[in-house]
């Protein structure tokens, strides 16, 4: 099954399928998310409830649907700044080297030197709960990965013989930058981005099931597990349906990240260019 | 210091000392003059690809001065190293990182006429300014079809990326291309060609060579004079025709007695 999963089409299928659902979230969703009804709550799985209704009578449909526009988003969000942050960074640090170089690497040994998680969570309970201070939290653990990569990924290339003919060749720094490196490092870079969207993904869901990310009512994966937990005995579906859209969405990008990788190889024939 | 002018490169006691304290390049002073090849034999480690570094200007040198057709290389500018360098072109060893596995070869090829737009090789008269058929024309004075201009380079077997980047070299017409160890990652019917490619556009072109490689073989072959190097000095220089002369230094000999054993 995950092997047939790999095959490039499919890969890319479940890719675009998911995106164009996300976009189009609001439309099909059959009720408001936020919309309460006491009279209907802990519904099972029904017609009118596909995924049954939670304990403030919400339908779970929705609120999956629209859970998917905060998580995800909130996890383009949080790539797209770490990228823009630490890609230049690396880039620069890299292919200057010397003293820059140096001082930058020992600001990023300082980040890396805390683990993904207690950085994260003490960052965001320092700046108190909300979207916006996870965002924030998360990149400044993120960034630094992206830094390094795009540094390792300079000093590879600045070694290689074809560098020096284009220094040779009179090719200015700025061209070699943009000729020679940036491709090599974005492809890696993209790779990084796919693979850590999952990760990024289980992480906003994680600090927001321990009440540090979004707040309710907004509707997100991690904080419907939080609300559903109390009820689990007697609506088992409230936990396993966040939990399992959790899954499936970070296998997707697990899968379209080695898909990526294969392509951005231009020795692979199947899926290069 | 004869006539000034037919000299296109000339190194006077030239130093390079790495951060290690190794001595790379000890005291080396060179002449290369015009149409002329000189071949520099030496084992590996001997300093002979810092040797070429340096005279590229890729890296400092710690003592010593280079002159590029009288024009000091050692003390240039950033700019003046540009102006300096559009004469000058380099061959690697390895066909493979001498070409971005990203770039079509077209982009590879054309590099050195892309960013200097200045320079107006008198064989492209005509064509300079159709990049595609100056592509073309430079492929197949290597003896490359044209086809493989929209190729990636791993496309291409290891002596056609040498091909390729031989023709980048040449499509500058510079004064003076560096050959460090061009053969050395091909087989040895393919070095046999690409050694004939080489003296070809040397006598077509008349450009200086300077071939650097352990093969005394070919450097014999390519070379009017040759230049043996041992732990980063020069050891002994002779005419190519003197090579089995009895007066040849006892490394030279032994370099010899490879060959002939």
């Amino acid at each position: 099954m995950i092997n047939r999963l790999r095959t490039t089409n499919s890969v890319i299928l479940l890719m675009g399928l998911f995106l164009i659902a996300i976009i189009i979230a609001p439309f099909i969703a059959p009720f408001d998310p936020n919309q309460v009804n006491m009279a209907n709550r802990l519904k099972p799985v029904s017609l009118e409830h596909f995924l049954g209704t939670d304990h403030l009578g919400r339908d779970v449909f929705s609120r999956i649907l629209a859970g998917a526009q905060t998580t995800v988003g909130t996890s383009f969000l949080v790539l797209a700044i770490s990228l823009l942050l630490g890609v230049p960074i690396g880039l620069v640090s890299g292919y200057i080297g010397g003293r820059l170089d140096r001082i930058l690497m020992r600001v990023v040994d300082a980040f890396m030197a805390f683990p993904d998680y207690i950085a994260a969570i003490i960052l965001s309970g320092l700046l108190g709960p909300g979207i916006f201070n996870l965002i924030f939290a998360i990149v400044m653990v993120k960034w630094v990965g992206y830094a390094r990569l795009a540094r390792s990924t300079v000093l590879t290339e600045k070694q290689k013989d074809y560098i020096l003919i284009a220094k040779v060749n009179g090719v200015g720094s700025m061209n070699i930058l943009r000729r020679h490196m940036i491709p090599h490092v974005l492809g890696n870079v993209m790779v990084l981005a796919t693979l850590d969207a999952g990760k990024i993904i289980l992480m906003i869901a994680s600090l927001s099931y321990i009440g540090l990310g979004a707040q309710p009512p907004t509707p997100e994966w991690g904080a419907m597990l939080n609300e559903a937990k109390a009820f689990f005995y007697n609506a088992p579906h409230l936990m396993l349906i966040p939990g399992l859209a959790i899954m499936v969405i970070v296998l997707i990008f697990n899968l379209f990240g080695d898909y990526l990788r294969d392509y951005y190889d231009v020795k692979n024939q199947n899926g290069g260019r | 210091m004869s006539t000034a002018g037919l000299e296109v490169l000339v190194s006077k006691n030239i130093t390079k000392q790495y951060s290690s304290g190794q001595i790379a390049v000890d005291q080396v002073s060179l002449v290369i003059k015009k149409d002329e090849c000189l071949g520099i034999v030496g084992e590996s480690g001997s300093g002979k690809s810092t040797l070429a570094r340096c005279l590229l200007a890729l890296e400092k040198v710690d003592q010593g001065e280079i002159w590029f057709k009288n024009k000091a290389l050692h003390t240039a500018s950033k700019e003046d190293l540009r102006s300096i360098r559009r004469g000058v072109q380099a061959v690697f060893q390895n066909p493979a990182a001498s070409l971005n596995p990203k770039l079509k070869i077209i982009d590879s090829l054309m590099e050195p006429l892309d960013f200097q737009k200045i320079i107006q090789p008198a064989f492209l008269i005509g064509t300079r300014h159709q990049r595609e058929k100056t592509a073309e024309h430079l492929l197949e004075m290597v003896e490359l079809p044209s086809k493989y201009l929209t190729c990636y380079p791993h496309e291409l077997s290891g002596g056609e990326k040498q091909r390729v980047t031989i023709a980048r070299a040449i499509s500058i017409e510079p004064s003076l291309i560096i050959l460090d160890e061009p053969t050395a990652s091909l087989d040895v019917s393919v070095q046999a060609k690409i050694l004939n490619l080489l003296k070809d556009l040397q006598q077509h072109l008349g450009v200086s060579y300077l071939f650097i490689s352990h093969d005394l073989a070919a450097v014999n072959f390519m070379s009017d004079r040759i230049m043996v190097m041992k732990q980063g000095q020069i050891v002994d220089q002779f005419s190519k025709y003197d090579l089995f002369s009895v007066k040849r230094n006892p490394y030279t000999k032994e370099l010899l007695h490879v060959f002939e054993g």
